[in-house]
């Protein structure tokens, strides 16, 4: 396949199992955490793919493992048609230039005793880009601007600036390094209601500006629903479905995404003053010991004797629109 | 008859090293018997605070409850000794907070932490402790209560931890539950489940139930009134579906245009509130929101305006261009 029409990132296979041990001297493996088990996906250029699903799902160990901040257990990341699953640190550095990490919480992930500007800069230092320090001082400042921030911020602590602030250094930061690639990673979720559509409107125009590629990984729905492309829903270190978002959100088919939406308010009470649904019943299992079959089975409201065995595999029930249920036809 | 709850003219302040912080600066509002109502705004409005204030959970220092009053059932809550307030938090009133793995003691089996409750406000034995404690897990949906009473905390989940936290607020037969955040911390399958729990409860047992929050999709469910705070006062107040539809300040408008809706379609781009919420170490004499407002005039910046009746029953905002916004959402709608 031509590289035009190569999906940026292709995701086969994918499995991320953290090992259980017991005792301090002698370490006995006792069991695994299957954090992602077996997953399939791929990111096309331009596109804004988001991967939802609920705390423990995995979406977040996805993101790590294409960052390779996790070596993955197995499976093949190809990035750009390079399978970057099994790299080594070094080769990982000129990788680290093309893919970017956006972080959920703009408190924790900004060095409090670092300028603003000192943050922004070091990225460009560390790959030696820009060895002249009035060079990459004008670098720092057009980052700012294009993140709708003042350039004499560059001046500033983080502490002495708000939430969403910080958030837009956080993604000057990820800017830095001209990336095509980059993971958000709950990047609005810890933001205020009235400084989140901000935040996004900057995504977007960023995306747009610079051509970007994102995997949007978040738990809320509206907010994913407007940003992505095309959506993948995670359960227990699987996807269960996955299409275009309007496809998604439209016509959902899993029944686990269909209790997922359905278990969302939507902000007009005489909307919810007509709206019954029964909330899915039961909790996330353990990813320990997951359940036989479908993993979603004890909880399913569509279940059948036969969801006990086998995992039902990854379909494509409609042109673009892919569901791991055997119940869906 | 009068509400079962009346704050007036509340002002909680703390003193930190950039200055006092006046986190609610005179609120005033009613719940009554039976009734939800909520209680919005972002971190740092007061929302929280002046909830804490009602069951006098300031830390002092640095925190102080300087003016206003809270009748309660009849009596001013400030005038009250710490002994009858001790008895009035747990009993009469009770809470559930966001964390359930930070407000359970995680070194007291959940039998222990729902029996204390009932052997101080209720002077239960042992064994009547117990039975009511399986009967509360009974209630908030834990089946198999013997064997829950004897775990620890650590041994449940998020959900279930937060169930235990409803039956320990639901012990006493409370008149009252105020819930701060309750199901931030959730995920959104298990915040259904809880949410829906606590209304059919509070419906069932006649329980009032102040709920704060930041999410407009669970106010819009849950509550029968909504208060909405920002800086430290309170901009508007009403009916829930006359706060939604029909808006009187303008910072309720901008937030309820700025979140994407499941079910509306897509728009091409979101519509934000502009802006940086404020510092209230620097609040000026004006409108707190003036910054931020597209519809600020010049008398903004002289007084902050009270809470003031828009016409529709019960609904209240503070705001001098309420009649601009009325022609504006009237327009649109």
């Amino acid at each position: 396949m031509s590289a035009a029409g190569r999906p940026l990132l292709e995701v086969k296979g994918l499995r991320m199992h953290f090992p259980i041990t017991e005792g301090i001297v002698a370490r006995k493996l006792v069991g695994e955490v299957k954090a992602i088990d077996g997953i399939d996906f791929a990111v096309r250029r331009g596109e804004t793919l988001g991967l939802v699903g609920e705390s423990g799902c995995g979406k977040t160990t996805t993101g790590r493992c294409i960052l390779r901040l996790e070596r993955p257990t197995a499976g093949e990341i190809y990035y750009d048609g390079v399978d970057i699953a099994r790299m080594e640190r070094k080769e990982l550095r000129s990788l680290r230039r093309r893919i970017q990490v956006i972080f959920q919480d703009p408190y924790s992930s900004l060095n409090p005793r670092m300028k603003v500007g000192e943050i922004i800069a070091e990225p460009i230092k560390v790959h030696g880009i820009e060895s002249d320090a009035a060079k990459r001082s004008t670098r720092v400042r057009e980052l700012l601007a294009v993140c709708g921030l003042n350039p004499r911020f560059a001046d500033r602590y983080p502490h002495e600036m708000s939430g969403g602030q910080r958030q837009r250094v956080g993604i000057a930061r990820a800017l830095a390094l001209n990336p095509e690639f980059i993971v958000c990673d709950e990047a609005v979720s810890a933001l205020d209601v009235s400084i989140q559509a901000q935040v996004v409107n900057l995504l977007e125009d960023l995306r747009e500006q610079f051509g970007l590629t994102y995997l949007f990984i978040a738990h809320d729905l509206s907010v994913v629903r407007h940003l992505c492309q095309r959506v993948a829903v995670m359960y227990l270190g699987r996807i269960v479905e996955l299409a275009d978002s309007d496809e998604l959100f439209g016509n959902p088919l899993h029944p686990y995404t269909q209790a997922l939406l359905a278990a969302v308010p939507v902000p007009d009470p005489s909307v919810e003053a007509h709206r019954t649904f029964r909330p899915v019943q039961g909790e996330v299992p353990s990813p320990i010991n997951p359940p036989s079959g479908c993993v979603f089975h004890p909880r399913c409201p569509m279940a059948v004797d036969n969801c006990k065995q086998g995992r039902p595999k990854l379909r494509e029930v409609r042109p673009g629109h892919f569901v791991a249920c055997s119940e869906v036809h | 008859m009068p509400p079962l709850l009346e704050v007036k003219d509340l002002h909680t302040e703390f003193r930190t090293g950039a200055g006092i912080v006046r986190a609610v600066d005179g609120i005033s509002y009613t719940v009554e018997p039976g009734e939800t109502v909520a209680i919005v705004g972002e971190s740092g409005s007061g929302k929280s605070v002046g909830a804490l204030s009602v069951l006098r959970l300031i830390p002092d220092p640095p925190g102080r409850i300087t003016g206003g009053e809270i009748r309660f059932a009849g009596r001013d809550i400030l005038q009250l000794s710490d002994a009858e307030m001790r008895a009035v938090r747990g009993g009469d009133i009770g809470m559930v907070f966001q964390e359930p793995m930070t407000s359970l003691n995680p070194v007291l089996t959940i039998g222990r932490q729902i029996t204390e409750t009932l052997e101080q406000h209720r002077g239960m034995n042992v064994a009547a402790a117990r039975n009511r404690a399986i009967e509360l897990l009974g209630l908030v949906g834990i089946a198999d209560a013997a064997r829950r009473l004897k775990q620890y905390p650590h041994q449940l989940s998020g959900g279930m931890r937060q169930r235990i936290m409803i039956a320990i607020a639901l012990a006493c037969d409370p008149k009252l539950i105020i819930a701060d955040e309750p199901t931030t911390a959730l995920d959104v399958t298990i915040q259904a489940q809880i949410l829906e729990l606590m209304k059919d409860l509070t419906r069932r047992l006649n329980v009032a139930l102040i709920i704060i929050t930041h999410n407009l999709g669970v106010v819009a469910r849950y509550a029968n009134r909504v208060n909405v705070m920002y800086a430290g006062r309170l901009v508007e107040s009403g009916p829930a579906a006359a706060v939604y539809h029909n808006p009187r300040h303008p910072y309720t408008m901008a937030l309820l245009r700025s979140v994407p809706r499941l079910d509306r379609p897509r728009q091409e781009r979101l519509d934000p509130v502009e802006g940086q919420p404020p510092d209230l170490t620097r609040l000026d004499a004006g409108c707190a929101f003036r910054p931020r407002c597209r519809f600020a005039v010049e008398a903004c910046a002289g007084t902050r305006p009270s809470l003031t009746a828009t016409g529709d029953a019960g609904h209240l905002a503070a705001c001098f261009q309420s009649h601009a916004i009325v022609r504006e959402t009237g327009e649109a709608a």
